[in-house]
């Protein structure tokens, strides 16, 4: 039995008219030899004066390209199907003009230039390219150093925030002297620092329905570094509406996830999680935590993303989503496909401009609390005149240990529907956790056991160690 | 050889090289082989593709071989083959380069729409010579004919 070699449309004239042929041989290089053996006339066309296959001449043993197994050593056996695949290519051959790199670039980049698949013109692609970094996070951090590290010409960086000291964990682009300072400045003076060559274009606002497709224009590629779903949602839109590649890193707790999203080649991030969650369901950094180094290495692997569809080299994560495990040290990958049906990147979109995204996350829809929350220094008065208060605690027993309250009660959120009893539904009393959100969940449970008298801290117990007690350490 | 496409398929390729400039556009022509008169290749379906060549899209298309062999299953689904390749040049003749001709298929029609400032111009096609030493012209019949839309 001789096995099966498919041959494609432009090679059928040389063979014949035959679409497929029998041939003996053990390898592919086997094969191809019997087969320009006996159509002599193919050799040209198949291989190049170096006795190469030439580049555009992909030969598949089944269903994988000899490139990835043992080249044309692969092995063959009887049964098997060996298909020709052209790969197709060409342009007008006037090579758009690239910056050229200076003497001090050049040995900048040297360890760039030496490599086959960067080598100078990879690095004057890198120099002419654009690319966006939103947020200057956990993500963009390490996101935005390799980008300018690389030579990147032109960075630009969407932020609004300030550099708080809790930031200083994993958002390594700040630092201590940085802490109260905006982002974007200590961002900018830290990479001017690692690469003058680096063009830094700072955006300091919240990216918008109104301004972010003025922004995202401007840039040929969007690293994602932002925390937040409508955000999140609003960057996959203008990105699909604009056709650009969409870098995408997020983290939660121990866990990482990194895709790239180019619907002219792939699905979009609507086509992985076509609707967000409900709001509150999944926690920030802030509420979940996080472990400071996994944003490192997911915020790395944006940085390499990104670096490949410039230079064009290697196979990209376009349809490809990465799951990273920290504590398991795991790297999984799920195969994405295009949603058919998907409302901005399919045949038939509905979103053909950018929408209000808060709405879409279901944000401002959540209930009101007006008249239940109290501030800390209220609280303060109301303790100190010897109002009845009891002080619950909702929050998770590694945070109690870091600081809380004295004299008050602790009773997880978890844990809240199941000890009702432990509580006087008569007594006054006031939750509290972190932030203030939770401590808003356990104030539903509480009304609705017919707890008459319940509010709930605003701001939690950060709130309370920045105006009361500064004694207190906060986290 | 002869291609023949129909006014339709000329119509989407230069709408194809317009809405994608100033990147150049790119897909596969599919259809058959009419063997009376000597043979000319009859095109009966476009498959548009994207170009994968994000790093120099405005000068550089690339159909790699999983999209090749993706469109190839399609065609042959429906009786067809390729027949040939279409591109644009943004801003450029359209005449092939020697990097069209370096990276040249025999026997394919390669048909390039020259798109000026985002409007399609003049339109031919080409086939690369046996000695693969240059491309010559390929007589292009623009007749309504059995065109299929998806």
């Amino acid at each position: 039995m001789a096995v099966k070699v498919l041959i494609p449309s432009p090679l059928r004239a040389y063979v014949g008219g035959r679409d497929t042929l029998e041939l003996e041989g053990t390898s592919v290089a086997e094969l191809l030899e019997r087969l320009t053996g006996e159509h002599a006339a193919l050799k040209q066309h198949l291989f190049a004066a170096d006795g190469r296959l030439r580049s555009f001449v992909n030969v598949y043993v089944n269903d994988r390209d000899i490139r990835r197994l043992a080249h044309e050593r692969t092995a063959v056996a009887p049964g098997d199907i060996v298909s020709i695949i052209p790969s197709i290519a060409g342009g007008t051959g006037v090579t758009t003009r690239l910056p050229p790199l200076s003497h001090e670039e050049i040995l900048r980049y040297s360890r760039h230039l030496i490599l086959p698949d960067v080598g100078v013109e990879g690095q004057k692609k890198l120099k002419a390219a654009r690319v966006l970094v939103v947020g200057a996070g956990g993500l963009g951090s390490p996101a935005a150093l390799y980008l300018a590290a690389a030579g990147v010409g032109t960075l630009g960086l969407v932020d609004f925030d300030v550099v708080d000291k809790t930031n200083l964990q994993r958002q390594i682009l700040h630092g201590t002297a940085g802490v109260g300072t905006p982002k974007l400045e200590s961002a900018r003076a830290r990479l001017q620092d690692l690469n003058p060559n680096v063009q830094v274009e700072l955006f300091e606002t919240r990216l918008t329905s109104e301004n972010g497709l003025d922004i995202i224009g401007e840039f040929d590629i969007v690293a994602d570094g932002t925390d937040n779903f409508p955000t999140r949602y609003l960057v996959n839109d203008a990105c699909v509406l604009l056709g650009k590649p969409n870098v995408y890193g997020s983290i939660f707790r121990f866990e990482g996830q990194a895709s790239v999203f180019y619907a002219k080649q792939g699905p979009c991030y609507r086509c992985l999680y076509a609707e967000p969650p409900p709001p509150g369901l999944v926690p920030s950094c802030a509420e979940g935590g996080v472990l400071g180094v996994l944003p490192g290495i997911i915020g790395s692997i944006q940085a390499l993303e990104t670096i490949k569809l410039i230079v064009g080299a290697g196979a990209s994560l376009v349809g490809r989503l990465l799951l990273f495990d920290a504590l398991k040290l795991e790297f999984r990958e799920l195969a994405l496909a295009k949603d058919p049906a998907c409302p901005v990147c399919g045949p038939h979109p509905s979103v053909t401009a950018l929408i209000d995204y808060e709405a879409f996350c279901g944000i401002g829809a959540e209930p009101t609390y007006a008249g239940a929350e109290v501030n800390a220094l209220e609280l303060k008065g109301e303790l100190d005149q010897g109002r009845p208060v009891v002080l619950l605690d909702v929050r998770e027993p590694h945070e109690y240990e870091i600081t809380h309250i004295p004299g008050g009660l602790f009773i997880p959120l978890g844990e809240l529907p199941g000890r009702l009893r432990e509580l006087d539904d008569h007594t006054e009393v006031v939750t509290y956790c972190h932030h203030g959100g939770r401590s808003l969940k356990a104030l539903e449970i509480l009304r609705a056991a017919g707890f008459a008298k319940v509010r709930s801290l605003r701001g939690g117990i950060d709130a309370w160690a920045v105006n009361v007690d500064r004694d207190m350490p906060r986290y | 050889m002869t291609l023949q496409l129909d006014p339709r398929h000329v119509a989407a390729i230069r709408r194809h090289g317009e809405a994608d400039y100033p990147a150049e556009a790119c897909g596969l022509i599919g259809g058959m082989i009419d063997e009376s008169e000597g043979g000319h290749k009859v095109a009966v379906q476009l498959v548009p593709l994207a170009n994968q060549r994000t790093d120099a899209a405005r000068n550089r298309y690339l159909i790699d071989p999983d999209a090749f062999r993706r469109a190839q299953e399609k065609l042959d689904r429906d009786g067809l083959e390729v027949l040939g390749v279409y591109h644009s040049h943004p801003d450029h003749p359209p005449t092939p380069s020697a990097f069209d001709r370096a990276h040249a298929w025999p026997w394919l029609s390669y048909v390039i729409v020259g798109v000026a400032r985002g409007r399609s111009g003049e339109l031919a096609s080409w086939v690369l010579a046996d000695d693969r030493a240059a491309f010559e012209v390929e007589p292009l019949v623009i007749e309504e004919g059995n065109a299929v839309w998806q």
